[in-house]
């Protein structure tokens, strides 16, 4: 029996005729940062949703910390520390960049059938929040309505919301997607102090962030996971470049 | 613009300023003023159907505030609202007459009958969403109002009289038109004052979160449902006790209470005074009922000119009345 904190087992999902997701085995180790690279639509969003509890799999088994998780909700799964991203940002747009955090921090710091006492003005909650928020260079931005930031904020504001639900294992779907050079360098750079904390899962089409930062890496291609491995066995893999890096790398 | 949202931030990241928060408190302090106050005009001979019409629109406005934390904190468009104004009237009227008159008793059934209808039938129509929901909503009021019909021991169609308004503490001073008025301004202001606290607390920052963006909660951690069912009981118990109200003040209950229409007319209420502010329901309420009061004194068909204030409100002032002051919470 492997004590990886999470194991995936044969897990499937098929979106009607579609085979998205199949037979797919896999254990992120303790400490590692896990990337997952793939052309569009081999069905990474898609591993992500099932790990998540976003989506149930069709079939297999997903075990977090010990447990057999594959039939709890998102929201029971997040309780229990397994915290993902979204590929398209995903905030809540009227809420300022603090209360973004803050409701975050609320879900895993008491009971939140609390019907008194004004939760926006909780100093731990608070406190908390802009914590993270200045990991992230947005302390400044706190007080700003969170659908009026730019999109690169945005995307850092939605990992700073993911540590503030005390994630032991962070599930993120490209979260450099669509920042500009600045951002993506600053971003990655707060991936290399993150991945000491805790055990990561990368998607990333960025090929030299994902090999500057990733302990393994695996390849999914139509749903199967095709290689995994070092970052430079992958660079080396003969079937990989003929799938998929070849043409990225051209 | 953007500046003065940075300058908010730094020098006190998670409120907004004090005179932003004055400002988001004048209006409701004004309305409640008003309200206070309008019981003197009858010193001044203002007629007692005054007290009566605002009277009513207090009523009318507790029943479209509870709605607001639906529609507008939550983002549950409860199209069967009216069911639990006719619940907490048909309350009051069954039980007196077969002779219980403590306004307490029949204050405790009428909760109780609003929290197991909307545990219930909330538990149900919340496992679907949108459209659904809404026509869900809509078909527990219908059977409501046809088991109201249908009670033939009730009046049935036609209703039935009360032979006495609600005693409290074994008085009958609900009688006086008055009292009953400060009843109803004491229970407006009181739910008022509840629904605030709750909007603003870790419940209802959950709420808010979920009517914003639901998978975003769930992946913090936060079931929607729960969250949402509470919201749902809370506010059908407040519109209970909105029909308690009722049935007191025009003496009578109907099955019309509970009729998809009234269901409708608590939504325009709320679309009318602005969603999401609590006091945008009492606005909307007090303009509802005084343009029906007024227009149908020229003409029958009233309801149609409605139809394209509702328009006009909902292509230029979105936010409502309330929207138009600019001061929304
Ligand atoms: N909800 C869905 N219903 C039907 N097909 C879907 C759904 N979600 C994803 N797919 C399909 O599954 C495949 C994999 O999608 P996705 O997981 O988003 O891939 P990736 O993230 O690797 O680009 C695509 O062909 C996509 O069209
Ligand atoms: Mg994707």
């Amino acid at each position: 029996m492997s004590n990886a904190p999470l194991q995936l087992q044969n897990i499937c999902k098929n979106y009607g005729a579609l085979r998205v997701t199949d037979d797919v085995s896999l254990n992120i180790e303790a400490g590692e940062l896990h990337a997952i690279i793939g052309p569009n639509g081999a069905g990474k969003t898609t591993l992500i949703h099932q790990i998540s509890g976003h989506a149930q799999s069709d079939s297999g088994r997903i075990i977090f910390d010990g447990q057999d998780v594959s039939r709890l909700p998102m929201a029971e799964r997040a309780r229990m520390g397994l915290v993902r991203s979204f590929q398209i940002t995903s905030i809540l747009p009227r809420f300022s960049a603090l209360e973004n955090v803050a409701i975050a921090v609320q879900a895993r710091s008491g009971s939140s059938f609390s019907f008194f006492g004004n939760a926006s003005k909780e100093p731990a909650l608070n406190d908390a929040a802009i914590a993270l928020l200045s990991r992230f260079g947005l302390a400044a931005r706190a007080g700003v309505p969170a659908g009026q930031m730019s999109h690169g904020e945005k995307r850092q504001l939605e990992i700073a919301i993911a540590l503030a639900a005390k994630p032991k294992l962070l599930l993120l779907d490209e979260p450099l997607a669509g920042t500009s050079h600045d951002e993506s360098q600053r971003l990655i750079n707060t991936l290399q102090e993150l991945r000491k904390e805790l055990p990561i899962v990368l998607i990333e089409h960025d090929m030299d962030a994902v090999f500057a930062l990733a302990d393994r890496v695996s390849v999914l291609v139509y749903g199967r996971i095709i290689a995994s491995g070092s970052p430079q066995s992958i660079r080396d893999n003969a079937e990989v470049r003929a799938a998929y890096l070849g043409e990225e790398a051209a | 613009m953007n500046n003065l949202v940075d300058l908010d931030a730094h020098a006190s990241p998670a409120l907004a300023t004090p005179r932003r928060a004055n400002r988001a408190y004048l209006l409701p302090l004004i309305v409640f003023a008003i309200f206070a106050l309008v019981p003197l005009s009858v010193l001044w001979g203002s007629q007692s159907f005054i007290l009566a019409l605002v009277t009513r629109i207090m009523i009318l406005a507790l029943a479209a505030m509870s709605l607001d934390l639906l529609i507008g904190y939550g983002a549950m468009i409860s199209f069967g609202h009216a069911a639990y104004v006719g619940l907490g009237a048909y309350s009051v009227a069954i039980l007196a007459s077969h002779g219980i008159t403590d306004g307490f008793i029949q204050l405790a059934v009428a909760l109780s009958v609003s929290l197991i209808f909307a545990f219930f039938t909330g538990a149900i129509s919340l496992r679907t969403k949108g459209v659904y929901f809404i026509m869900i909503t809509l078909a527990f009021g219908q059977m409501l109002f046809f088991l109201g019909t249908s009670l033939a021991a009730y009046g049935g169609d036609d209703g039935l009289t009360l032979a006495s308004r609600s005693m409290f503490f074994g008085s009958k001073f609900m009688k006086n038109d008055v009292a009953m008025y400060y009843v109803a301004f004491g229970v407006l202001l009181g739910a008022y004052l509840l629904l605030r606290a709750i909007v603003a607390s870790r419940f209802g920052r959950v709420l808010r979160g979920i009517r914003e963006n639901p998978v975003r909660m769930e992946a913090i951690g936060f079931a929607p449902y729960r969250y949402q069912l509470t919201a749902y009981v809370i506010a059908g118990m407040i519109a209970g006790v909105s029909g308690f109200l009722l049935a007191n003040q025009t003496e009578f209950v109907s099955p019309a209470y509970t009729a998809w229409q009234r269901s409708g007319d608590l939504i325009f209420v709320l679309v009318l005074g602005g969603l999401g502010s609590l006091h945008g329901a009492i606005i909307g309420a007090a303009v509802f009922s005084l343009l029906a009061d007024i227009l149908s004194h020229y003409t029958e068909n009233w309801a149609l000119i409605f139809g394209p204030i509702l328009i006009l409100v909902v292509l230029y002032a979105r936010g409502g009345i309330t929207g138009l002051f600019g001061s929304k919470s």
